[in-house]
């Protein structure tokens, strides 16, 4: 069927009907397949974008590119110090910062409680230790203030408590999880870590989508140490930043080979990543590429609907061509080759509008969703694989009803006979 | 050239047939000019239409340069008309969306000559029928007798055997008419073998023979 002549021919054809159509129609039909292709791509990329945004708030503002944390069975990182000082001379990193951690149990409005029996509005959650500047330099925590100030080095009986912890932020209202209420910055609390109990001051209040941080108080690592009684500066995690275009399953392979495994556990950002985060990213590519197909599907049938009518208006030209000798299968092609312009057209808009301003307008302007701030994920092979989709679903679309208009008896085409 | 055997074409109309030829043989031989005439319904064009293997008879052997044609399948046939037959027809049959210079080089790339030889020999043709300065013109920037005479164009650009021509001058007037039947005797006497349908007697005498045709037989 595609042989050079028949290619030649049909190339001919192709080209001339398209240059001498309606260019309206042409422009129409280019933009419905520009539309298939964003629905093909864009869809698909905001489902995915939508976890992944969230995969990377977590791994730039919590885990950072290597997080080295407590062993399953113990509450801190023995040696802590020592494995410190293996990090700091690793020069591919960057910044590190060490985190104490602790649970607590929190109570606010106790000066105003009148009666013993009113019950206390308290909340339990998770204390953290922090050196306010290198945690700040690792993870930029001090940009989820939404209310007061950061912490810095030489804060006395200040935290910062996160937004689930008070109840103007909190986003549910579930049976057995409290909030503190009636806080802001400058109101005092109580806080209770161990069998400590101190009374501080709220300096801020920290919002962040990513959950460990909107969901834990934090305070200067070395008030924290003194209320757990931990003179030994062993911490329980650390977050690790590595220089820029370095490889973190380097660094975590240069900790494992250093010992650090025998006494914490060391993972890249992606190794630490939960099972379910990965399930639902999985998820949403399945149900991307499930409304993916429903777009082809919507594709393909726009072009053969486009392709029919035109080979149904052109039928008696087509009868001509097989009239004057033209062979059946340069006439198809030459249906076929119209099919993949439109589509190419379609999708090389597309692309261009794609990478060089819808990606890049998301990336600077992420879409707000309740737990992510999603992205637009569209790799450029999994692109070109649905343009090649694209690509195939509209040359069959072309080719049938192409096919079914040319079958026709020549004469009857010629004659407009039935 | 052309032999015709027994050609019998019979249509449907619902349940009833209809036999529109009913046994037709015929001879032509090279560079003839024939004029099928005939009054309407007569079956002339049908005639014409099964001689130019343009559609399949009921019954006969339609026997052109010595090949059977019967025993062709559908690409070879067209392939036999590319290489062998051209047509002139009533409403011209133009490709709208091209030029009159690509209607005609049409056929001849499709027969595997180069771009260049093809534009070259289909230009000379419309030169033939003196449109050597409306090449570049669409159908729809031509007049009716322009666009029949492109149509010639294209018909002999090929070199084809036998040129068919189906009332060539059914939708054109006298003056065109007249130009068109010029660009005939032209061709016959530069060797072209032509069947043409008319049912015009004064453009009939042009031919060498006319056959008559009357309830899908030839009666003279």
């Amino acid at each position: 069927m595609f042989s050079s002549l028949n290619l030649r021919i049909g190339f001919f054809l192709a080209k001339r009907q398209i240059k001498r159509s309606n260019p309206w129609t042409t422009v129409l039909i280019v933009f419905v397949m520009f539309f298939t292709f964003l629905n093909l791509v864009v869809v698909s990329g905001i489902l995915v974008g939508l976890i992944q945004g969230a995969i990377n708030e977590v791994h730039t503002y919590y885990t950072s590119d290597v997080i080295v944390s407590t062993l399953n069975n113990k509450t801190y990182i023995e040696n802590s110090p020592e494995v410190m000082g293996i990090i700091k001379n690793i020069p591919e990193v960057d910044k590190f910062s060490g985190r104490y951690l602790s649970s607590v149990t929190l109570e606010a409005n106790y000066k105003t409680r009148t009666n013993e029996k009113e019950k206390p509005n308290t909340a339990a959650g998770s204390i953290v230790g922090i050196d306010p500047i290198t945690e700040n330099e690792v993870t930029s925590l001090s940009k989820f203030v939404v209310e007061g100030e950061y912490l810095s080095r030489g804060d006395y009986d200040q935290v910062l408590l996160g937004a689930y912890l008070v109840k103007k932020y909190l986003p549910i209202d579930s049976p057995g999880f409290t909030a503190l209420d009636n806080i802001e910055p400058g109101t005092k609390i109580r806080i209770k870590v161990g069998e400590v109990e101190r009374e501080v001051t709220v300096k801020g209040i920290i919002k962040s989508k990513v959950d460990e941080l909107s969901m834990r108080v934090f305070m200067v690592d070395s008030q924290l140490r003194s209320m757990v009684g931990r003179s030994d500066y062993n911490v329980s995690e650390i977050p690790i930043k590595i220089k820029s275009g370095v490889d973190p399953a380097l660094v975590r392979d240069i900790l494992i080979k250093s010992g650090v495994d025998k006494v914490a556990k060391v993972q890249t950002f992606s190794d630490g990543e939960p099972k379910f985060i990965k399930d639902m990213k999985d998820t949403f590519a399945l149900l991307g590429n499930v409304l993916s197909s429903i777009g082809l599907v919507v594709a393909s049938i726009t072009i053969f609907i486009v392709i029919f009518i035109n080979a149904i208006t052109r039928r008696k030209y087509i009868g001509i061509l097989k009239g004057i000798g033209i062979s059946e299968q340069a006439i198809e092609i030459s249906y076929i080759l119209q099919s993949f312009f439109y589509a190419f057209c379609g999708s090389v808009i597309g692309i261009i509008i794609l990478y060089a301003f819808l990606q890049p307008a998301i990336a600077a302007h992420p879409i707000d969703f309740p737990f992510s701030d999603g992205i637009l994920v569209a790799p450029i092979g999994g692109t070109m694989l649905r343009v090649g989709l694209l690509m195939v679903t509209t040359i069959i679309a072309g080719f049938i009803p192409a096919r079914l208009v040319v079958r026709k008896n020549t004469l009857d085409s010629i004659l407009g006979r039935k | 050239m052309i032999e015709i055997k027994g050609l019998v074409k019979t249509f449907k109309d619902g349940e009833s047939e209809i036999q529109v030829l009913k046994g037709i043989d015929f001879k032509a031989k090279t560079g003839e000019f024939i004029a099928v005439m005939g009054r309407s319904g007569a079956g002339k064009s049908t005639l014409l239409y099964q001689m130019g293997l343009l559609d399949e008879p009921t019954a006969g052997e339609v026997i052109i340069d010595n090949k059977n044609t019967s025993s062709l399948t559908i690409e070879e046939k067209t392939f036999f008309r590319l290489s062998k037959l051209g047509y002139v027809f009533q409403d011209y049959a133009l490709l709208p969306e091209m030029t009159a210079l690509e209607n005609v080089a049409l056929p001849l790339l499709m027969k595997g000559v180069s771009e260049k030889e093809a534009y070259e020999k289909a230009s000379n043709s419309l030169i033939i029928v003196g449109l050597g300065k409306r090449l570049n013109n669409l159908p729809s920037k031509l007049s009716g007798g322009e666009q029949q005479r492109v149509s010639i164009a294209r018909a002999i650009a090929h070199e084809p055997k036998i040129l068919f021509a189906d009332e060539p001058t059914a939708n054109l007037d006298n003056e065109s008419s007249r130009v068109i039947m010029e660009i005939f005797k032209e061709l016959h006497k530069k060797g072209q073998t032509i069947i043409m349908v008319t049912h015009e007697v004064e453009y009939s005498k042009i031919a060498e023979r006319i056959i008559h045709l009357d309830d899908g037989r030839i009666v003279q």
